[in-house]
């Protein structure tokens, strides 16, 4: 082996404890970085799959103007159809119009404002979990059927059950009153209070012929295989699209879950990123005082003709390997850390608020992946590296015969 | 051919309010394969003189000038090469890189030398039987008696042949037995070689070896003498 090699492995030996527990702060550092940005990675996974997956899908055919002026009569004509083209042309079944309107629910007893999707009841359950979540009775089968499925929250308030009949008033697309009475075949329950107490749902056949909607509707929704091709999608579909339709992607059709993520990641960095110069400054300071403490003999090779150069390749040399200990063992307690809790799961204290806003389940299992695993220690060993930079440097104005002096 | 010339050079310090004359206009010249002894009191100037000729320390004036070098006006890195290659140094203390065994100290001078390994297995374990320490190449320094460690750090000095070897008191730890082989294999390297050699020291038996001495004072030379040596 090397002589350089071996020099700068044993001087690392000569102080094992200091080294030890430098190496034990990027080890913990590693590790915990490892594990949390596993699990927040999971965590706006999940997010995301299941917020997406309630209502909004991957992207949305919609009128350009529909986004920020949720109207009736910002529609797509023929709503169906091209539903069923895009189905045709992408080969995907999991696309699927809707028709929105807002309404009044009248039981016997009481009334509610609520928002009414029209959906189709074939492909609804493919784009999304509603129609899934149906705790009391069914989902309706036929698109012009006279029912409807409404949230949990609202039967109650309501005060109706499956089986009882609803009336709803509104107004149709060209202005005129709408109205129509349907039966309760199904209560669901997604967990998400606000959805539970004012979203209904019923077959987008029956919307388009109580609000008179002449076969438009206002959405179609679509779910790419995973969330990593629906960009690609996405430009497939717009390129594909008539004039007059636009496709939005999920953070803008959900901004807020965007901005939710965006923001709880800043927190966590700035977080990893005091963690990861405590690291650098740990090191900075044991290699400060490897450095110092080895004047003497620094002079003494200065004097045999080696450059301050090379003894600060040399010093560079110890961190990287002090680094890579480091970043080997931290990376592979934090994956096994992670691992563990890929198998029996880790729940969120203090974060279930947050958990319930985007509906996400009670326990988290985060996956391992190379790079969410190799991503912090890779930071944390560039750190290391440029924190010896310093006492690296240092070596340059060294004097031999002075160095030879100290002892 | 001159080894080593010095002309005129001065070196002060400055120790508080005091100006020290470490050197004082001291012209020497010393010719190659000689085998020099430098005395002194303490203090006299012996160390700064031999910092001076091994471009370790540059003299305030006057020209110093090592294998027809002028090397008084040389950068630090051109130093670095001159030391490397041609300027072998043993110390007082010896001065061994403690986590290196002996082999490997001497190996780790021809590395920064840039010479391949085969090579240097070669001649590390060549010099180290020279200098008769067969068998105990793969002890650390902490394992090895002073006298071993002294020749450790002369088979390092000496491993690259280099034509000038530069000893500061290198019997100063040494029982006189042991300062004896030591001075033993310097005048074996001096005969067989030719290297020249410059030796500082207080020690009456090292002089003995010598053909040359030279005695200095406050930074001058004050006595160069030829004589028979043992
Ligand atoms: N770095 C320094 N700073 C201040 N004074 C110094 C320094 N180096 C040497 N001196 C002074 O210069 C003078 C010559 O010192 P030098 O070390 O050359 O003597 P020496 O003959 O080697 O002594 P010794 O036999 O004790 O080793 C001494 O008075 C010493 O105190
Ligand atoms: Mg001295």
């Amino acid at each position: 082996m090397n002589i350089v090699l071996r020099l700068a492995w044993r001087n690392l030996w000569r102080h094992a404890r200091r080294t030890w527990l430098t190496i034990g702060a990027m080890v913990f550092s590693n590790t915990l970085l490892v594990f949390m940005i596993s699990f927040q990675f999971s965590m706006y996974g999940l997010m995301i799959d299941n917020t997406l997956q309630v209502f909004s899908g991957h992207m949305q055919v919609q009128a350009p103007e529909y986004k920020d002026d949720q109207k009736m009569r910002q529609v797509v004509p023929g709503v169906q159809p091209l539903a069923a083209q895009l189905r045709k042309e992408f080969d995907s079944d999991t696309i699927a119009a809707r028709g929105w309107a807002f309404g009044l629910a009248s039981s016997e007893e009481r009334s509610y404002g609520i928002g009414i999707y029209g959906v189709e009841p074939e492909f609804e359950p493919r784009v999304s979990n509603i129609p899934g979540l149906i705790e009391d009775g069914r989902f309706f089968e036929q698109n012009d059927a006279m029912e409807i499925v409404i949230g949990e929250v609202l039967a109650r308030n309501l005060r109706i059950g499956v089986g009882d009949e609803l009336t709803i008033l509104g107004s149709g697309l060209d202005g005129s009153f709408a109205a129509a009475v349907v039966v309760v075949v199904g209560v669901f329950e997604s967990g998400v209070k606000d959805i539970d107490r004012n979203i209904a749902e019923m077959p987008l056949g029956t919307f388009q012929d109580v609000f008179y909607m002449n076969g438009a509707g206002h959405q179609v929704v679509i779910m790419a295989p995973t969330l990593d091709d629906a960009p690609a999608l996405q430009s497939n579909v717009a390129a594909f699209l008539p004039d007059g339709l636009v496709v939005h992607s999920w953070d803008v059709l959900q901004p807020g879950l965007k901005q939710a993520i965006q923001a709880d990641i800043s927190s966590a960095f700035f977080m990893y990123g005091i963690l990861v110069i405590l690291v650098a400054f740990s090191v900075l300071n044991t290699q400060l005082m490897s450095v110092l403490e080895r004047t003497h003999e620094f002079g003494v090779v200065m004097a045999l003709g080696m450059k301050p150069g090379r003894l600060g390749r040399l010093v560079m040399l110890e961190t990287a390997l002090m680094g890579l200990l480091g970043f080997v063992l931290g990376a592979a307690a934090g994956a096994l850390l992670t691992y563990w809790f890929t198998v029996n799961g880790l729940s969120y204290p203090g974060m279930e608020e947050m958990a319930a806003n985007f509906n996400l389940p009670g326990r988290v299992y985060p996956q391992v992946s190379i790079l969410k695993t190799v991503f912090g220690p890779a930071v944390v060993f560039l750190f290391t590296l440029l924190a010896a930079i310093y006492p690296a440097w240092r070596l340059r104005s060294l004097h031999p015969v002075e160095a030879m002096r100290t002892n | 051919m001159t080894a080593v010339r010095c002309v005129d050079i001065c070196k002060t310090y400055r120790q508080g309010d005091q100006d020290i004359r470490a050197l004082d206009h001291l012209s020497v010249e010393i010719e190659k394969g000689e085998f020099v002894c430098l005395m002194s009191p303490s203090g006299g100037g012996k160390t700064t003189l031999l910092n001076a000729i091994g471009g370790l320390d540059i003299p305030d004036s006057g020209e110093v000038w090592v294998a027809d070098k002028r090397i008084d006006q040389m950068s630090k890195g051109e130093l670095a090469d001159l030391r490397l290659a041609n300027i072998g140094f043993v110390f007082q203390a010896y001065n061994l890189i403690p986590v290196l065994t002996a082999q490997e100290n001497v190996e780790f001078v021809m590395q920064v030398q840039g010479i391949p390994t085969a090579k240097r297995r070669e001649k590390s374990l060549a010099i180290l039987e020279e200098v008769g320490l067969e068998g105990l190449e793969n002890r650390r320094p902490a394992e090895m008696s002073g006298g071993q460690q002294q020749r450790v750090a002369v088979a390092r000095a000496i491993v690259s042949r280099p034509a000038l070897v530069l000893a500061d008191e290198p019997t100063a730890n040494l029982d006189s037995k042991t300062s004896d082989e030591l001075m033993g294999l310097f005048k074996e390297l001096n005969e067989h070689h030719n290297t020249t050699f410059v030796i500082a020291t207080h020690d009456q038996r090292v002089m003995r070896y010598a053909k040359r001495i030279i005695r200095m004072r406050d930074g001058r030379i004050v006595d160069d003498i030829e004589q028979n040596a043992a």
